[in-house]
């Protein structure tokens, strides 16, 4: 390691070479503003386009500023940050960026928790100088994410995720000049473009230019009708999040507290995701093992590696991208839309109420579940198994609007039957866990010997790809691990060119898998939250007197009561889905 | 030469071309045939002689004879007179403006008695589709020795020797520039020849290469074995066919006589060069910006560290320089650093080709050793200002230079006197104005072509340059404060100290150097909402003065809105609150009974 000797703000310092200016300042108490900038050191997602000139500083010798995040330090510079020249010129620039964005910050949904507002309470700007043309575009609805690109500040951060890390490409910069801005393709609506929903620009943008769709007062309305049982699930995710909406630290598990507070909003039953979850390794993990076994005794039509298929944002991926392999996914439909087909089929029946009686909400970290829940395939005469999807976000939204005291709630339990689950259903909340819950019950069932080790620590980690090789009682199996889907695609391509080693892949379109899903309190760039997060799911998995799928009581009578076997007539039926070509999906309309 | 009696010499450049300097050619045939003069005179299109103002233009040689505006027409007078008598046709030689004579050889004419041609010297010599003719005036010659003297380092310490700079507009060496993308190692090193010629009324590089493609091909050649890189690329607008067509016809014969492809001159090097098209965004003259565009992204520019020297296109070492540096090259090669660094200023050596433009009388594109004078450019080269009236200023640089004005006449111009007076050398734009221009107006008009041409990326560029041009417009529709005025020179300040490229650190420099340099001009605008120029329709008002009026009715009768009023023979008035400012009275009174206000 070289070091270099440098002055920031009179103080003499020494920097490893290499280091950008914003590093070195931040190493030595000194925190530059940047508004584009953006960086999860631990998932290796990184935008610094240089585009926002926030974070510019002086460095004597130098004719102009220079961007503080992406210029590297030099030996024997002397940097000021806050000279007059610096702070009229940020202060300037945010100004101008101010003076082409809307000004309706209190009905914005970032309100508090947008970063130019707070960068403007920071500067303390108090009028705007500029008067002139604000540049304006049509909103785009789409069913889970809206753009209202006019208050689009050009941080290019939603592109970098779309189209670096994701390798996605619905989004990327369009026109010239003081119109430029973030958008699709020819300017077309999301809906027509390949955007999967991932909902990681969301998770990016540092302002309200890319939000979910809203569906809190629909709920709203549904819990006030009495002629609707309105029933809740919430993902595994949102309780080691959700905490972050009402000042816990990250990595708070509010479980208990979420469950109370559902109540509190009068929902009739208060169920969980991860019961589902639990039902999905039932059929997926029986999946796996069915076409393993038929591989190993020679079947030539059997595909391998399976993959999962309870991220619905990898599903649209793989629907645009490599539709000819549509049959490699497992067909077992997500612990949402599994949730939903028991409640509206299951439940009902023990209600003795029909399926239009009942509402079905989900609370996901995710954007794309939204539009899951929309796919015409997962409706019974236009009544979808699962009728409202909230994100964490709008659930404490919810939450705020009706007055409840989330931080003194007591810890309550969620409802039966569909309300208890295993650690294996809870670690579907992160980059890794469906894997290792299946194979948890795979190896049972395979080896029909008790697992020794529960913890299959060589399938955690946050590296964008992860493979291990778990021994099924001397039968090697290939397991391979990505989130993001650019990494997702890597897997993929390696399957399509018949070189894969895998015999099962997972893979979650967020990176971090759902902790870090679109839905999800805002990270604003710090990836010790996603950390956090993913301690606290291991940490509640660890808790669990049950951590194995197959052992989850309520799903042995659900089985017995109702669906027969795993991947039988009617496991079939209500568990299992098929995919679609999406490559005509994109029309380009010129004529808007 | 020998061979033929005569050389008839047209202009093949697309301004002459677009005045029918092709149907000349045709016509020049004709005749030829007709009168069976075709074996001992050759009809030959060149690129282009530079002065375009008085173009389609025609040379004879041996004779040096310079016609102009020529017409398809006066051709045949041109062979009967001058090839078949050997009188010149007066009527078409070139008029000077102060002593009224015809003057038979160029080198006398006023417009290149004091220019140098390098980078041009075979525009308007040679017929650039034929490789034979640039291969008589030493073409390839430099190429030869490079591959000979096997020293690729040699070649490099010559250039840096030469002090040639960038011509692009930056002005970075580019010995060093080469220097640099030759240490740097890749799998596969790229010679980017920039010829995304941007600047409104700029065309030298167009001009190179439709008038001498061979001499880009060339210096290409021996940029690649120089750093070691065995792929060209140039990047050239869409907009510029016949350079394209030129440049192909080149390219096949280059590839044909074995100076490019494989094995070049026996030599073992190859070398090929691809033709890449810019859409024409402005930025994309811009290094970092062109390298995206080709690549297929969107054209905005990056970062610098990492040069392109060092990760450039497809993240490989890639040296990118611009037209007119490559066609100083080959003659550096040919005739020695020391001859090229004895031209020119301490910094800034040989010579700058300038598209002179505006309110001159003779607009062309010329060539002329660094340190000349801005007054021998606009008044011995460009004939001084058009119908007499007053120099006020000269805008060099294109759209983001500086204005600059009389007390800057007598600067040396070179790279660093330019910048040390609040503009640049740019590609070498260079706009005359003369009295009548208002400045903040034009300081308006060079600002709503920054706010187009703005990739949008960084946040002063995007948004802070509307902002200048919304102030501007307000001053001009005499709505201005000093506040605005304060406003003009912290904005511009700003933009220029915070924007990611030189596009946007130099777009403000149009307002900032009329603000320093015609303030005066500003305060009439913001304080007593008048434009001295007469300029700015808002500020504008006509008046009629009765001592003059004799009552035509002449004015009444043109106006469009029908604001003037009075009886035949009776002092007319204008109804200030209807008129519409568009100036037809103005321009129809015999009597100068009209004036702006």
């Amino acid at each position: 390691m070289e070091l270099i000797k440098l002055t920031i703000d009179n103080k003499a310092i020494e920097i490893e070479k290499g280091t950008t200016i914003l590093k070195a300042a931040k190493q030595n108490g000194i925190n530059i503003p940047t508004l584009c900038y953006l960086e999860l050191k631990d998932l290796k997602i990184v935008n610094k386009p240089g585009g926002c000139r926030i974070c510019v500083v002086e460095v004597e010798g130098r004719r102009n500023l220079a961007p503080a995040c992406v210029t590297e330090c030099q030996p024997g510079m002397v940097i000021h940050t806050h000279s007059v020249r610096v702070i009229n010129t940020r202060r300037t620039v945010l100004e101008l960026i101010l003076s082409d964005h809307p000004f309706d910050c209190l009905i914005c949904p970032k309100n508090g928790n947008c970063e130019l507002q707070t960068m403007a309470q920071k500067f303390g700007v108090r009028e705007i100088p500029f008067q002139g043309v604000q540049s304006t575009y049509r909103k785009d609805f789409s069913p889970s994410i809206i753009r209202d690109i006019d208050k689009c500040i050009m941080c290019r951060r939603c592109e970098m995720m779309c189209n670096e890390f994701q390798t996605v490409g619905a989004l990327s910069a369009i026109n010239r000049g003081f119109e430029s801005v973030v958008s699709t393709a020819f300017d077309q609506l999301l809906e027509k473009s390949v955007c999967t929903y991932c909902g990681q620009c969301i998770a990016v943008c540092p302002v309200g230019a890319l939000t979910e769709a809203d569906h809190t007062s629909k709920v709203i309305r549904a819990i006030a009708d009495p002629t609707k049982t309105v029933i809740v699930q919430t993902a595994p995710a949102v309780r080691a999040a959700l905490g972050e909406e009402f000042g816990y630290a990250p990595g708070t598990l509010v479980t208990g507290k979420m469950a109370a507070a559902l109540r509190r909003l009068e929902f009739d039953y208060i169920f969980d995701t991860d019961w589902a979850a639990d039902l999905t390794i039932w059929e997926e993990g029986h999946e796996l093992l069915d076409r393993l076994s038929r591989h190993l005794a020679g079947d030539k039509t059997v595909k391998l590696p399976i993959l999962t298929s309870c991220c619905p944002a990898w599903v649209k991926f793989f629907e645009h991208q490599f539709p000819e392999m549509h049959e490699i996914p497992s067909t077992a439909k997500s612990p949402q839309q599994m949730f939903g087909a028991m409640a509206k089929s299951y439940f009902v029946e023990k209600l003795g109420i029909t399926r239009e009686e009942m509402v079905v909400v989900s609370i996901m970290p995710c954007v794309a579940k939204k539009y899951e829940s929309s796919r015409p395939e997962f409706a019974v005469n236009d009544n979808p198994d699962v009728d409202f999807s909230l994100t964490t976000r709008e659930l404490a939204a919810l939450i705020r609007q009706s007055n409840i005291d989330f931080n003194n709630l007591p810890d309550e339990d969620f409802d039966s039957p569909m309300g208890s689950s295993t650690g294996a259903g809870v670690i579907f909340g992160t980059t890794g866990g469906v894997i290792e819950a299946a194979c948890r019950t795979a190896y049972e069932v395979f080896t029909k010997k008790p697992l020794e080790k529960i913890d299959f620590k060589e399938l955690r980690g946050l590296d964008g790809i992860r493979s291990a090789t778990i021994d099924f009682d001397g039968l090697p199996i290939n397991i391979g691990i990505a989130h993001g889907l650019g990494n997702a695609r890597k897997l993929l391509e390696e399957v399509k060119a018949g070189k894969s080693k895998f015999h099962a892949i997972e893979i979650m379109a967020c990176p971090g898998g759902c902790i870090n899903g679109g839905g999800q309190p805002l990270h604003h760039g710090d990836s010790e939250v996603i950390k956090a997060r993913w301690r606290a799911i291991y940490e509640e998995d660890a808790n669990k007197p049950l951590r194995k799928s197959h052992e989850n009581p309520d799903i042995i009578k659900l089985y017995e009561e109702y669906l027969g076997k795993p991947l039988g007539e009617k496991a079939h039926h209500l568990l299992h889905t098929h995919y679609f070509d999406r490559r005509t999906d994109i029309v380009i309309d010129l004529e808007k | 030469m020998a061979k033929y009696k005569y050389h008839i010499l047209i202009c093949g450049g697309t301004g002459c071309r677009a005045s029918e300097s092709d149907q000349i050619h045709k016509q020049f045939d004709i005749i030829l045939e007709e009168k069976s003069l075709e074996e001992d005179i050759q009809v030959i299109q060149t690129g282009c002689f530079g002065f375009c103002e008085k173009g389609p233009i025609v040379k004879i040689m041996p004779d040096n004879t310079f016609y102009t505006q020529v017409k398809p027409s006066d051709c045949l007078e041109i062979i009967e007179e001058h090839i078949i008598k050997g009188r010149s046709v007066n009527r078409l030689l070139y008029e000077d403006p102060e002593t009224k004579k015809h003057v038979e050889d160029s080198k006398h004419m006023g417009f290149y008695k004091k220019q140098l041609r390098v980078a041009l010297r075979n525009c308007g010599f040679i017929n650039p589709e034929d490789i034979n003719e640039y291969l008589a005036n030493d073409g390839y010659l430099a190429l030869a020795n490079v591959l000979e003297q096997k020293n690729p380092m040699a070649v490099i310490e010559t250039l840096k020797k030469s002090g040639l700079r960038g011509r692009g507009g930056g002005g970075f060496p580019t010995g060093l520039k080469w220097e640099f993308a030759a240490k740097n190692k890749g799998d596969q090193k790229y010679v980017v020849c920039n010829a995304d010629e941007g600047d409104p009324g700029a065309f030298m590089d167009r001009s190179i290469l439709e008038g001498d493609p061979h001499t880009v091909i060339e210096a290409m050649v021996i940029n690649g074995y120089a750093i070691g890189s065995t792929m060209g690329l140039v990047y050239i607008r869409a907009e510029y066919p016949l350079a394209i067509q030129r440049l192909k016809i080149a390219l096949d014969q280059a590839l044909e006589y074995g100076f490019l492809g494989d094995d070049i001159l026996g030599s073992g090097f190859n070398f090929n060069i691809d033709i890449r098209y810019g859409a024409g965004a402005f930025v994309c003259g811009e290094e970092t910006a062109l390298i995206h565009s080709m690549e297929g992204n969107r054209g905005e520019p990056t970062f610098k560290p990492p040069f392109p020297a060092e990760s450039g296109y497809k993240g490989q070492p890639t040296n990118v320089n611009n037209v007119e540096t490559y066609a100083n090259i080959p003659v550096i090669l040919n005739k020695g650093w020391e001859w090229f660094s004895s031209i020119g200023t301490e910094k800034s050596k040989g010579t700058k080709v300038f598209a002179l433009a505006g309110k001159v009388n003779n607009v062309g594109l010329i060539e002329v050793p660094m340190g000349t004078t801005l007054r021998e450019i606009i008044f011995e080269i460009g004939g001084g200002i058009k119908d007499g009236k007053e120099f006020k200023a000269v805008q060099t640089g294109g759209p983001s230079g500086g204005c600059l004005t009389q007390k800057h006449l007598d600067t040396p111009i070179d790279y660093d006197n330019l910048l040390a007076s609040g503009s640049m050398m740019g590609s070498g734009g260079m706009i005359v104005m003369d009295e009548d221009d208002c400045m903040v107006a034009i300081a308006k008009f060079y600002l709503e072509f920054t706010v187009e041409e703005s990739c949008g990326k960084c946040s002063p560029c995007r948004i802070g340059n509307m902002r200048l041009f919304e102030i501007l417009e307000k001053i001009c529709a005499g709505n201005g404060t000093r506040e605005d005025l304060d406003q003009l020179r912290n904005l511009g300040n700003v933009i220029k100290d915070a924007s990611l490229c030189g596009l946007g650190q130099t777009s403000p420099n149009p307002v900032l150097s009329t603000i320093d340099n015609f303030w005066d001009e500003y305060v009439a605008h913001v304080d007593d909402k008048k434009c001295p120029a007469g300029v700015c329709r808002d500020l504008k008002r006509y008046e009629i003065v009765p001592e003059a009026c004799v009552g035509c009715t002449v004015c009444a009768r043109n106006c469009p809105v029908n604001c003037i009023e009075g009886e035949r023979k009776q002092v007319h008035f204008i109804q200030q609150d209807l008129c519409i400012k568009c100036g037809a009275c103005y321009d129809k009174c015999k009597f100068n009974a009209i004036i702006i206000k």
